[in-house]
């Protein structure tokens, strides 16, 4: 599980009875589906109401249920961060946590980022840049440098990498990625 | 030429810009635009452009094909053979087609009937599919399908595949129903025996025993590529609709115009009524230029279920059965003098394409270097593995590897330059004039001995070179269409796969218009428009700009008859700038572009052009494609630090040299070539595709497992580029994508050898390669 999140389903989570029985009838209790179960999501300042099996995943979910294919799924095992999304201000591969697991947390995703029609600065600095070739990656890198920029205002090369050193380009952005950001944080300069 | 072609003469600019231009006079068909001035005239070709769809890729609203969801649609999964070569007994549908949420199953292989059997080859092999309601019902299904398998003995790996008593994969000429592997098409009547294909023998001439016996200096050495997969992000996907009046296709595909011919084709129907689709693809690489079984079995599903069908690849159906780059083992032998010229150049290679042919190692050796006998032997051995296809630079990428440390390995031995060696051996003034930039740059003078430094961390500096041919496909058009609000359209079925070909064409468009490239409405990556060329073999660029630049021209010459008529004057007295139309000897009097359309007879007017032959024509053409007289070069110097005690390889710098003709937009061509260069880097390090010789499954279907280049594995990538005018097209554009790969990994081979005096002959330099290249540790890799 992620850093700082909470386990789920909070507070029903029980030990293991030393009796068989004991143990079935909690887990009739607190285990959800394999049906449909009815979850509420806030993505992007919204909040949704929608029935997932618990299996689903978050990114699954959005793309899904909610229509909103921003997020990409890639490799679908946390490998490439194509589907990093914001749970609260932590980015999360959305493949690799499923949508019950959410709870309140807020949701932000690529479609929520240029709040107002206005582009958020690290989609700007990727055009300027051309840090986009297929561009399959590029929300999920876009979420990994906003999300920088907001803990740290002027990062430099190094910890530019290490913030996008969990996502796979193969068209090879990289180094125009770098270039964006520390142009950005050069431009906030003190 | 036939008088029904009318053509005039022209002078073109020619020559390498940065040192000056000269000119040359071509004859060109009398319906296409005067000369381009050089880039250093222009106002939108030659400059850094944004890419069209940069403001869909950064906000997530571009659709790509995975993102595509019709009314109705159903999700298809595919069951695959578990075994690498099994005859199937029997197999039973049934059982999943009456499952809950299953529309429709159909078998993809042939299923065993009247004493003929199925037989499968390969782990991941299709054998049948269905559609249900959702994924997850479709992926439960597949396992209500009943299938005995009786296993036969196999073999995936090269050197068991060699042995006489191998198993066969292919009896008698089966094998011709395989696919091939792309380049060298090596396709034709060549020998097999057992599981050994060929040779293909293109490229050989003179006498390689006379050759060797004039050498005074021979190099001899033994080279291994590993099997590399494509990797796209967005995974191999279509969403296919069979309706009554024809076919519906959306598809992540680099060759949207080729995919409808191949559905046409295969399901009979007319090329009028299949429509292919392709918004954006998220990468391609040479995998995605089919429309490949999976696409012909999502269209077979959607005409049985009768609504549209989604068939997206999991990653590790991806890494298993979507292409690969072949394998390759490669005995190479040069004879030289001690001057440099070479004498005898002899490359046996063998590789592996699984079950596909085509598994050789291209022209790198037979065609970069003067060479009077040259024996090129190439051989593919089938193997009970997925099959191979085209991946950036097929072959050659392979040859540069072996080719480019053969060369090194010579100037070694005869105490020359590397590239003092090459400016003997190399007829390419382009690539010598490349050479000498890239030395410069990189500060070739400070390079030292091999393994010089003296600390557990040895730094070296290496060189490669690379062969691409210029490819045209002479089946691409456009249509350029003027509203009467002024608007301007560039349509064509021409998709970007990540290229930024969008930009280029709106750049070329709105120059010739006096337009700005945000005033270009680009319309591409569908069908129903002029038929573009494929995104492969770096032809996409020199194919549909010059139509797009013809079109443009004849749009403009249209509206100027239409302005002359009104001021009644010449309509050749008119020029158009900056949105614009003015008398060129009188500016003030003009009109205003929005204007001038807005008096057109007609809501909207239209012009269409294809890609005529190169002004000086082919040097070689088949079917719609043809190859054009020059060559793509490109030259790559690299930098790399090995840590002798880890064995660990670090590329710190990689200063590229490259040349395409015209650069239309240099800051797209830097992204594409820092492609290329991470690609190399990933290939020459970290990428292997790792089959168990036990079961024939391949052991990192992931991508966790088969590594990548991340952020912090990429080298300072630096990007010289020329301007190389030849005055063979509208544009004289030509591409970049291939020749900026293929060099890399042989370069920071060289690079490694510089530094630690070892050479690396097997890819990936893995840490344990290079700790077993040094004696540090005993036994291990070979």
């Amino acid at each position: 599980m992620f850093p700082g999140a909470r386990a789920f389903p909070e507070g029903e989570l029980t030990l293991m009875k030393e009796d068989p029985q004991e143990n079935e009838k909690s887990a009739a209790a607190s285990v959800l589906g394999p049906g449909a179960v009815p979850i509420v999501l806030r993505v992007n300042g919204e909040t949704h109401p929608l029935l997932v099996e618990p299996r689903t995943t978050l990114a699954e979910a959005l793309r899904g249920s909610l229509g909103l294919t921003g997020t990409k799924i890639a490799c679908n095992q946390g490998a490439c961060s194509a589907c990093s999304v914001w749970l609260d201000d932590l980015v999360v591969a959305s493949c690799s946590i499923l949508a019950i697991e959410v709870g309140e947390r807020r949701i932000t995703t690529i479609e929520g980022l240029a709040a107002g029609g206005r582009l958020h600065p690290v989609q700007e600095a990727f055009i300027a840049h051309d840090a986009v070739q297929c561009g399959f990656c590029t929300p999920g890198l876009v979420m990994s440098c906003a999300a920088l920029l907001a803990g740290n205002p002027h990062p430099g090369e190094a910890e530019i990498q290490t913030a996008i050193s969990g996502h796979l380009c193969r068209c090879g952005t990289y180094p125009h990625v770098v270039q964006a950001i520390l142009a950005l944080a050069d431009a906030k300069g003190d | 030429m036939d008088d029904e072609f009318p053509r005039r003469r022209e002078k073109f600019p020619f020559g390498l810009a940065h040192l000056g231009l000269d000119e040359v006079e071509r004859e060109i068909p009398a319906d296409e635009p005067p000369p381009l001035a050089p880039n250093a005239a222009l106002t939108q070709i030659g400059k850094d452009i944004r890419r069209w769809d940069a403001w869909a890729k950064v906000t997530g609203a571009a659709r790509y094909t995975v993102d595509v969801h019709l009314p109705g649609m159903l999700h298809a999964a595919v069951l695959r053979s578990p075994l690498p070569h099994a005859r199937i007994r029997s197999l039973d549908l049934s059982p999943a087609a009456s499952a809950p949420g299953v529309h429709a199953a159909l078998t993809v292989v042939e299923p065993p009937a009247d004493g003929v059997p199925t037989v499968l080859r390969y782990v991941g092999q299709p054998v049948a599919a269905l559609a249900a309601d959702t994924p997850a019902l479709a992926e439960a299904a597949l396992r209500l399908i009943q299938v005995e398998y009786e296993p036969l003995p196999f073999v995936v790996d090269l050197d068991g595949a060699r042995r006489p008593d191998a198993p066969i994969v292919y009896p008698d000429s089966e094998w011709q129903k395989s696919p091939s592997a792309g380049l060298p098409a090596a396709a034709g009547d060549l020998p097999i025996t057992g599981n050994i294909r060929g040779p293909e023998s293109k490229g050989s001439r003179g006498d390689i025993g006379a050759g060797f016996a004039a050498a005074e200096i021979v190099v001899d050495g033994t080279y291994h590529t590993q099997v590399q997969t494509h990797c796209c992000l967005e995974p191999h996907a279509i969403v296919a609709a069979w309706h009554e009046g024809g076919l519906d296709v959306w598809m992540s595909t680099q060759f949207t115009a080729g995919v409808r011919a191949q559905l046409a084709r295969h399901f009979q129907l007319p090329l009028s009524r299949v429509r292919v689709r392709a918004e954006a693809v998220g990468g391609g690489f040479g995998s995605k230029s089919q429309i490949g079984i999976y696409g012909r079995t999502a269209v077979a599903l959607s005409r049985l279920a009768k609504v549209p069908i989604r068939l997206v690849y999991r990653r590790d159906e991806e890494q298993m059965d979507s292409g690969n780059r072949p394998s390759s083992e490669q005995h190479l032998r040069i004879g030289a003098r001690r001057d440099g010229t070479l004498t005898a150049l002899s490359l046996h290679s063998y590789g592996s394409a699984g079950i596909a042919f085509g598994a050789g190692v291209g022209n790198m050796a037979t065609a970069l270097y003067r060479c009077p006998h040259v024996e090129s032997r190439q051989y593919d051995v089938f193997t009970h593995a997925g099959p191979a296809c085209p991946m950036r630079g097929p072959g050659n990428t392979q040859g540069a590897f072996a080719l480019e440390q053969g060369i090194d390995e010579l100037a070694g031995k005869l105490a020359m330059d590397p590239l003092a060696l090459r400016d003997v051996i190399d007829p390419s003034p382009v690539r010598r004039e490349e050479r000498r930039m890239g030395a410069e740059r990189i500060g070739w003078t400070q390079r030292k001995p091999p393994g010089a430094d003296q600390g557990p961390v040895k730094r070296g500096m290496g060189m490669a070179q690379s062969l691409w041919s210029a490819n045209i496909q002479t089946n691409a058009a456009c249509e350029l269409r003027l509203w009467r609000d002024g608007r301007v359209e560039v349509l064509s079925s021409v998709q970007d796969i990540g290229t930024g070909v969008g930009t280029v064409l709106a750049q070329v468009v709105a120059e010739e218009l006096g337009l700005q490239p945000e005033d270009i409405h680009v319309r591409i990556g569908d069908t129903e428009f002029p038929s573009g060329p494929p995104s492969y073999g770096s032809r996409t660029t020199a194919s549909i700009t010059p139509p797009a630049r013809t079109a443009a021209w004849q749009i403009k010459e249209a509206l100027f008859r239409s302005v002359a008529s009104a001021w009644q004057v010449d309509p050749q007295r008119l020029t158009v700038q900056d949105g614009w139309i003015h008398l060129r000897d009188e500016p003030q009097q003009r009109i205003s572009w929005r204007e001038a359309a807005a008096a057109l007879r007609t809501d909207r007017i239209s012009a269409f052009a294809g890609r005529s032959d190169d002004y000086a024509g082919f040097r070689s053409r088949s079917g719609d494609a043809a190859m054009a007289l020059n060559d793509l070069g490109g030259v790559q110097f690299a930098e790399v630090a090995v840590d002798t005690e880890t064995g660990v390889i670090r590329v710190e710098r990689v200063v590229a040299v490259q040349d395409c003709g015209r650069p239309i937009n240099p800051l797209q061509i830097e992204s594409q070539v820092q492609g290329g260069v991470l690609m190399g880097v990933s290939y020459a390090l970290l990428e292997e595709r790792i089959l168990d010789t036990n079961t024939g499954w391949m052991l990192n279907p992931n991508l966790v497992d088969y590594k990548l280049t991340g952020a912090w594995d990429t080298p300072q990538i630096e990007v010289v580029l020329l301007e190389n005018y030849q005055g063979f097209s509208a544009t004289d554009a030509y591409g970049i994508a291939e020749p900026a790969n293929i060099a890399t990994a042989a370069a920071i081979a060289n690079a490694v050898y510089n530094a630690i005096g070892v050479r690396m002959r097997s890819l990936p330099m893995t840490p344990a390669k290079v700790l077993h290249a040094l004696g540090a540790v005993s036994g291990g890799p070979r």
